[in-house]
């Protein structure tokens, strides 16, 4: 079905290529995961199938694409449309029509399809993906789950052979991305759609993908996924518990590594310390409405020094919200927030970030100078600190970042180094960080944990929001579950991991609640 | 009637039948009359679509209209009349601006006609803002002939950048605080200016690049020489209908040239959208139907228009100094106008 033979692509300007002869072959029927690190050429890859790369990335591609028999160089992405159904990481920016049943129907009329059968698509497609009851409902108005089952029905409307995403649960929480890959998984079942998948929650699709491709340092390796996870770049956990503890063949889902636990000894693991630190910051009461609705409905948080809260919930469930109205620039309704004997809605926000700092959801919007040093510079200015303070915490998250590099050129990892520093320039003792991980992988997200608890080491308290269950694991010490605005759950990272279903990170399903990663597992073992 | 949303042509035709009423008169009584009924169909037929709850910044709009009208009449005077209401200083200008009065007195002709020109303009913005309530402008632009559907997918696409704009200021507004930046000032435009721009130009990238991959802008099958003769019909009709409006509106040009020569360029134009049209590959999901409703719709508009363009002077241009009277014929087209009130099916109702 999709045929790609000795494919070489380099960016503009680049000096040596992202992709280099590249030969894959995948067959019809067949769901195939792209994995990679961030940055490794899986989008460019991906976008490949339809002529997305190079028509609208520019860049240089030689070699030849054959996607069901139509050379993709002679065809513009649109002229593929019925062949090729392409979903991307954000389901809202790429939607044309304001409400669902348009936007399921625009394809169609692209292709020139009659309306009797435009008609009948939009239904079976509605029921196909168990959204009907959102015929009628504004795109905006959904919530994320439900936004990129829509794009996905969007696009098979005009029954493509090939269906191509790129990261399509990037920005959803577990329960959501769950719905959406579980769709996918039937799809694939249910109509024989060959699927090209890039995703960073590989352990969801593994169990049901046919064929692993790895892009690593411009190479690409494909085969059986038991077989190539052995010593890819980016694994789930359970495949790197699998690695650590040996087990042939390698599991693939937690029931497999379940069975394989068995044989499995561990020690009882050591009791962790007991909270003894006294809080910086004591938030009481704390309530956010927006109109009539009410996104934080009277909760209660202490961030106590040298400590990681993680603040967990749903989309929606008034986290940021949260985050903000302690930091002070978000609108609080009532409730008392106490750090170092002030509230941080009675001083301007200039101040406020000197008691608590935010990195907020899109941390790229702090930035917006034309190089590393400038911000640096700016930074420092602005938070009256020694010249050379924001270069230096930059250094210690992230070295070498380049001085003269533009903000927008770095990596995702650099970039939320470089927020993280100008943000602590101010030497707040309360830092608060809004979806860290978002576009993180998994050696990224084990190196931002490692910058928090160091920072935690230092003294700060630390309070962030996230829907990522394995990122909190590594990083937090106690945990806290929003819904509705409300608290519903608050205690130590591993009771109320393992208390929800939703949250459990996939090592304490195989070995039980009192384990959490595999780094706790590997160091018990040795 | 069964609930269905109207088509979104008829409500632009009924309003600009009473917005083409309320600019052939400065009679305050059909004036108010107009916008009553403009008014009165809104609130019985619009939708709750969030599009159809900007109708009060129109008539926030209308009263300013007013305002700056009257204010400007006080300020530049000059209309003769006996009666001067109140005096106030008159400012002497230099003798090249002679004919120009600032401030002096102000006389009841002076209220009163920047009165009725205010409320005419007024009038007519209303009507428009009515139409953009009730009709939803993106359904609008789907009605468009094939040939300019690209031009009116263009103008959906930006339609809905505006509220994405807006959201992003929001957000780097408040990023800037974290960075202790007051946010105020030039230097702070440019702060959030920047980001912003990035944002917009990234996301619409991004909307391209998934526009062209669900088949935006498919090539048809015409040939090269269908295409020229398609370009040469629209040019040609364009030149055509420009020679006929120079020639309507410039009393020396020959009267051959005007009226013959926009119906050839109008002739010539639908040749050409017909043709482009033939050769444009697209369907639509789920047209609107026109059907009675829509039909008198418009006949209401048409009525109401026709009846104060027709009526006689005294009527559409009372003098200031008189009280304005009204026909039973306005009267009765006025009760017309409000008519889609109540025989148009109601709005369906958003899931």
């Amino acid at each position: 079905m999709i045929e790609l033979e000795g494919v070489t692509f380099t960016h503009d300007g680049a000096q040596s290529p992202v992709l280099r002869d590249v030969d894959l072959r995948i067959d019809e029927g067949e769901l195939a995961l792209v994995a990679g690190r961030t940055g490794s050429g899986k989008s460019t890859l991906l976008g490949m199938v339809n002529g997305l790369t190079p028509q609208f990335t520019g860049g240089v591609m030689t070699g030849s694409v054959v996607i069901g028999g139509r050379t993709v160089r002679d065809h513009a992405p649109r002229e593929l449309a019925d062949l090729v159904g392409y979903v991307g990481q954000d389901p809202l920016a790429g939607f044309v029509t304001d409400v669902v049943e348009d936007e399921l129907a625009y394809g169609m009329e692209q292709l020139g399809l009659d309306p009797q059968t435009m008609r009948r698509r939009v239904e079976e497609t509605l029921d196909l993906l168990g959204i009907a009851d959102l015929r009628n409902r504004a795109l905006r108005s959904l919530s994320g789950g439900q936004q990129q089952r829509v794009a996905v029905g969007s696009v098979l409307t005009m029954h493509p052979r090939v269906l191509v995403l790129d990261e399509p649960t990037s920005a959803l929480d577990p329960t959501a991305a769950e719905e959406v890959l579980a769709t996918l998984a039937r799809l694939v079942d249910d109509l024989g759609l060959t699927v090209v998948l890039a995703e960073h929650r590989m352990e969801r699709v593994i169990p049901f993908a046919d064929r692993l491709v790895v892009v690593e340092d411009g190479v690409v390796r494909t085969g059986e996924p038991r077989e190539l996870l052995r010593d890819s770049p980016v694994a789930p956990p359970l495949v790197e518990l699998g690695r650590l503890a040996g087990w042939e063949p390698l599991p693939l889902s937690v029931r497999e590594a379940r069975r394989a636990a068995r044989e499995l000894v561990l020690p009882e693991p050591k009791d962790p310390a007991p909270p003894t630190a006294v809080p910086l910051l004591t938030a009481t009461g704390v309530t956010v409405t927006y109109g009539s609705k009410v996104a934080v409905r009277d909760v209660d948080l202490d961030v106590p020094a040298g400590r990681v809260i993680a603040l967990m919930g749903r989309n929606g469930s008034g986290k940021s919200s949260l985050l903000w109205a302690v930091q002070g620039t978000g609108r609080r309704t009532s409730g008392t927030v106490d750090v170092g004997g002030i509230d941080t809605q009675d001083v301007s926000p200039a101040r406020a970030r000197d008691y608590v700092g935010l990195v907020p959801q899109t941390a790229a919007d702090l930035l917006y100078l034309e190089t590393v040093a400038m911000e640096c510079a700016a930074a420092d200015q602005q938070a009256d600190a020694a010249a050379g303070t924001c270069r230096g915490l930059l250094d210690r998250f992230a070295p070498g970042v380049p001085d003269e590099r533009h903000p927008r050129d770095l990596s995702e990892g650099q970039r939320l180094a470089l927020v993280l520093a100008i943000v602590l320039t101010a030497a707040p003792p309360v830092l608060a960080l809004d979806e860290p991980t978002r576009g993180l992988d998994y050696p990224g997200k084990q190196r931002l944990a490692a910058v928090l608890r160091d920072l935690a080491a230092d003294g700060h308290g630390v309070v962030l929001a996230t829907h990522d269950a394995e990122f909190v694991a590594i990083v937090a010490d106690d945990a806290v579950v929003l819904a509705e605005g409300e608290v519903v759950s608050r205690g130590t990272a591993e009771q109320v991991l393992a208390e929800s279903p939703a949250f459990a990170p996939q090592v304490s399903k195989v070995l039980g609640p009192q384990w959490l990663t595999v780094a706790a597992v590997a160091e018990a073992i040795r | 009637m069964t609930p269905r949303d109207l088509h979104p042509a008829a409500w632009w035709v009924w309003a600009v039948g009473l917005a083409a009423a309320a600019s052939s008169t400065i009679n305050p009584i059909i004036l108010i009359l107009v916008v009553a009924a403009a008014c009165l169909v809104v609130v019985a037929r619009r939708s709750e679509a969030p599009w159809a709850w900007s109708f009060r910044m129109y008539l926030y709009l209308g009263a300013l209209i007013i305002v700056i009208r009257v204010f400007f009449r006080v300020v530049f005077g000059g209309s003769p009349d006996e009666v001067v209401l109140f005096s106030l200083p008159q400012i002497p200008l230099p003798d090249v601006a002679a004919g120009i009065e600032l401030l002096g007195p102000v006389t009841r002709a002076d209220v009163v006609v920047g009165l009725y020109d205010g409320l005419r303009l007024a009038a007519i913005v209303l009507c428009f803002g009515a139409a953009n309530t009730l009709a939803n402008p993106k359904r609008m632009l789907k009605s468009l002939p094939p040939a300019l559907y690209e031009a009116g997918t263009a103008v959906v696409v930006a339609l809905s950048v505006f509220p994405q704009l807006a959201e992003s200021v929001v957000r780097v507004r408040r990023a800037r605080h974290l960075r202790g930046d007051a946010g105020k000032g030039v230097g702070a435009l440019r702060r959030i200016v920047l980001p912003v721009m990035e944002d917009a130009l990234d996301r619409s990238m991004f909307l391209a690049a998934g526009m062209d991959a669900r088949g935006y802008g498919r090539a048809g099958t015409a040939s090269r020489t269908e295409r020229l003769a398609t370009g040469t019909f629209l040019i040609a009709g364009l030149v055509g209908v420009c020679i006929g409006f120079y020639s309507l509106l410039d009393a020396t040009a020959p009267r051959l040239l005007a009226w013959p020569f926009i119906a050839l360029g109008v002739a010539l134009a639908v040749g050409g959208f017909v043709s482009a049209g033939r050769r444009v590959q697209r369907t639509r999901y789920r047209p609107d139907p026109w059907r009675f409703a829509e039909l008198a719709t418009i006949g209401c508009g048409a009525v109401v228009a026709v009846a104060v363009m027709t009526a006689s002077v005294p009527v559409a241009y009372p003098s200031f100094d008189v009280v304005p009277q009204v026909t039973v014929s306005v009267l009765v087209a006025v009760m017309i106008a409000v008519m889609p009130a109540f025989i148009t099916p109601p709005p369906q109702e958003q899931g």
